[in-house]
């Protein structure tokens, strides 16, 4: 560690991998219920768990990002953090309002309330007062990184990474626009929900892929430079208009599905970009760079995030094919790969590099490491296989033959426990992750074939 | 990194390549849409396509094809330093785009005079959707054009022309499949 600012980052990854195993249970709870569906109906009913699970994603996904710009932005500025206080003050007010949002779904307290109670609108469901609290949130922390980039180096994975974390701080605010007519709703819903995802999140995990092939394959930087350009331009301009593709169903002009259609299918070009920019940088690479764990996740994030959200995402992306498909168990499968391969899997890699770095040791249990990143990824895979058959039945016998939607979920069952299955693994995975990283082994495995192993 | 690959070999920046070959694989991806939809009713598509003014269409083919040439004399004549010619070169290039326009504008407007809108038919979706994508393009072009006269160095001069290339390529492919073919 070269900036004592970026221990910062140290307290966002403990936060986020809190609510990482906090989002894993919840969601084995909600898989759960998907085959035993009267568990805790009464006390926690399955939209409160739904909401639990992909919110507290968000949240450390979110405070993932922020630890990443903490750490690695010191080093690419070349100069301390602005300001360290500012930096705890943020994490402080994201932390009591997730605590808030949580309290106030389970017990659903201020019921009604303008600026208190709970909202509902899916993944913008926190009540007035945590949006407030998050804009304030992140314009402390642009105000913090941004006053570090200008005062210091500037270089093209910083410039990415704010413009990335400028767009995520601006498009949140139509969270606060809600028009009456359903149609509008949905239609600014998207402008946070997709041009986070799709948009501007692309950007913040481009450059730190980048940052991270930087470090781990010792490529130089001007290729790596080179990559993430054409990775951003690739990513806007098929990610912006893109979002006509889910503008088919909701009321909009139907030329949408035109856009949508074509725009959305280029989707894919960033992704397999991303892929073959990793895989070529490793194999340019001249650094064998010790920590194989961040290595191993910074490889997978890329291959998986391109099935996950390019693949899945084109098999039903074409609105011929949406016209049948949406909501169903499909877009499940896409959600859960997408999630896990392009940002799930890019903060395990940063935290599994930056982690023995800031706590000053070698990177410790690189075996357990990467064992946890096969048992991970095999269970979201598997899950991503029994969903997309789930939602391959379920589209026929609901869209194409007209059964009844509860008929047709009974008959999908099989598939629900496949995926409970899965989940248990992907549990497995994130424990065994947390033990890997958190917890300090003595020493080092030796590579020397003469040592014994401990 | 001291090898060379293919892409060092290509005339001007990189990045005006990845935006020239997105822009055609956007075009690209619409015409064969319409090419698919157009199976599905050819009598309707060849009674649509009569409404359509091919004369215009063709005097802006030729208005488009003769700016491009502008643009492309600019950059030698930049090359050779003769940086007034160049720009007055530029400017007139982008004039020509301004003409596109208005005679693109009084097509729209005789459209909208018939009571054609976007949704009359499958084939006014696409019409609309690809020359309008176009145009915008055009009236990009232009902003461009002017800021490579402005700032002129040749390797602006050159992404400008590039581009403007770009657009011009695309006119010549949705004019012949949207305006001509039966």
């Amino acid at each position: 560690m070269k900036y004592q600012s970026q221990k910062i980052a140290l307290a966002y990854f403990g936060v986020a991998l809190a609510l990482f195993a906090v989002q894993i249970l919840g969601g084995l709870l909600a898989g759960w219920v998907y085959v035993m569906p009267n568990t805790l109906s009464e006390l926690l009913p399955f939209n409160i768990i739904r909401m639990l699970h992909t919110n507290s994603l968000i949240v450390w996904l979110l405070l993932g990002f922020f630890g990443a710009a903490y750490f690695l932005i010191p080093e690419e500025a070349e100069r301390e953090i602005h300001s360290t206080k500012l930096a705890y003050l943020q994490l402080i007010i994201l932390v009591v309002g997730t605590l808030g949002v949580v309290l106030t779904y389970v017990f659903n307290l201020f019921e009604g309330n303008w600026l208190l109670g709970k909202e509902g609108r899916e993944f913008l469901e926190q009540p007035k007062w945590v949006k407030l609290g998050i804009v304030v949130a992140a314009l402390i922390f642009l105000y913090n990184v941004t006053m570090t980039v200008l005062q210091g180096r500037k270089t093209a994975i910083t410039n990415i990474l704010l413009l990335g974390l400028w767009g995520l701080a601006l498009l949140f605010l139509f969270a606060f626009y809600n028009p009456e007519n359903l149609a509008l709703d949905k239609q600014y819903w998207w402008y946070v929900v997709h041009l986070w995802v799709e948009g501007v999140w692309e950007l913040i995990m481009a450059s730190i892929l980048a940052y991270l092939m930087l470090k781990l394959t010792g490529v130089d930087r001007e290729v790596v430079e080179k990559w993430l350009y054409v990775i951003v331009a690739a990513a806007l301009f098929s990610g912006i208009l893109g979002t006509g593709h889910h503008y088919y169903w909701i009321g909009s002009p139907g030329y949408w599905q035109w856009i949508g259609s074509i725009f959305s299918s280029l989707e894919i070009v960033p992704f397999f970009a991303m892929m073959a920019f990793a895989f070529v940088m490793v194999w340019k690479g001249r650094r064998d760079h010790p920590n194989k764990a961040a290595l191993l996740w910074s490889l997978g994030c890329a291959t998986l995030a391109f099935f996950g959200a390019g693949v899945w995402g084109f098999l039903h992306t074409l609105h011929g094919v949406n016209y049948y498909s949406h909501g169903t168990q499909i877009t499940a499968a896409h959600g859960h790969l997408a999630f896990y391969g392009a940002y799930v899997c890019l903060n395990l890699a940063i935290f599994s590099y930056a982690m023995p770095i800031l706590r000053n040791r070698d990177p410790y249990n690189q075996v357990l490491n990467m064992a946890s990143f096969w048992l991970m990824s095999s269970g979201m895979v598997f899950m991503t296989f029994t969903l997309t058959f789930a939602g391959t039945v379920q589209t026929h016998m609901q869209r194409v033959v007209g059964e009844y939607y509860m008929d047709v979920q009974d008959s999908i069952t099989i598939f629900y426990w496949m995926r409970f299955g899965a989940g248990v693994v992907v549990l497995l995975g994130v424990l065994l992750f947390l033990y890997a990283l958190l917890v300090p082994r003595k020493e080092v495995i030796s590579t020397d074939a003469t040592v014994a192993a401990e | 990194m001291s090898e060379t690959t293919v892409f060092d070999d290509l005339p001007g920046d990189l990045m005006i390549w990845v935006l020239i070959i997105s822009e055609l694989l956007v075009f690209g991806a619409g015409l064969a849409a319409f090419l698919a939809v157009r199976i599905t009713d050819p009598a309707g598509f060849a009674a649509a396509q009569d409404m359509l003014s091919r004369t215009g269409a063709g005097i802006n083919t030729a208005v488009l094809v003769t700016s491009g040439a502008l643009a492309a004399w600019a950059l030698l004549l930049r090359k050779s330093g003769r940086r007034g010619k160049a720009r007055i070169t530029l400017v007139a290039a982008a004039f020509l785009g301004v003409v596109f326009m208005v005679i693109k504008s009084l097509e729209y407007a005789s459209k909208a005079a018939h009571g054609i809108a976007w949704d009359t038919h499958p084939f006014f979706t696409f019409y609309y959707l690809l020359t309008g994508f176009h145009a915008a393009h055009v009236v990009a072009g232009v902003v461009v054009l002017l800021l490579v006269a402005w700032k002129d160095a040749p390797a602006n001069i050159e992404a400008g022309a590039a581009f403007w290339h770009m657009v011009d390529l695309v006119w010549v492919l949705l004019f012949p499949v949207i305006y001509l073919l039966r």
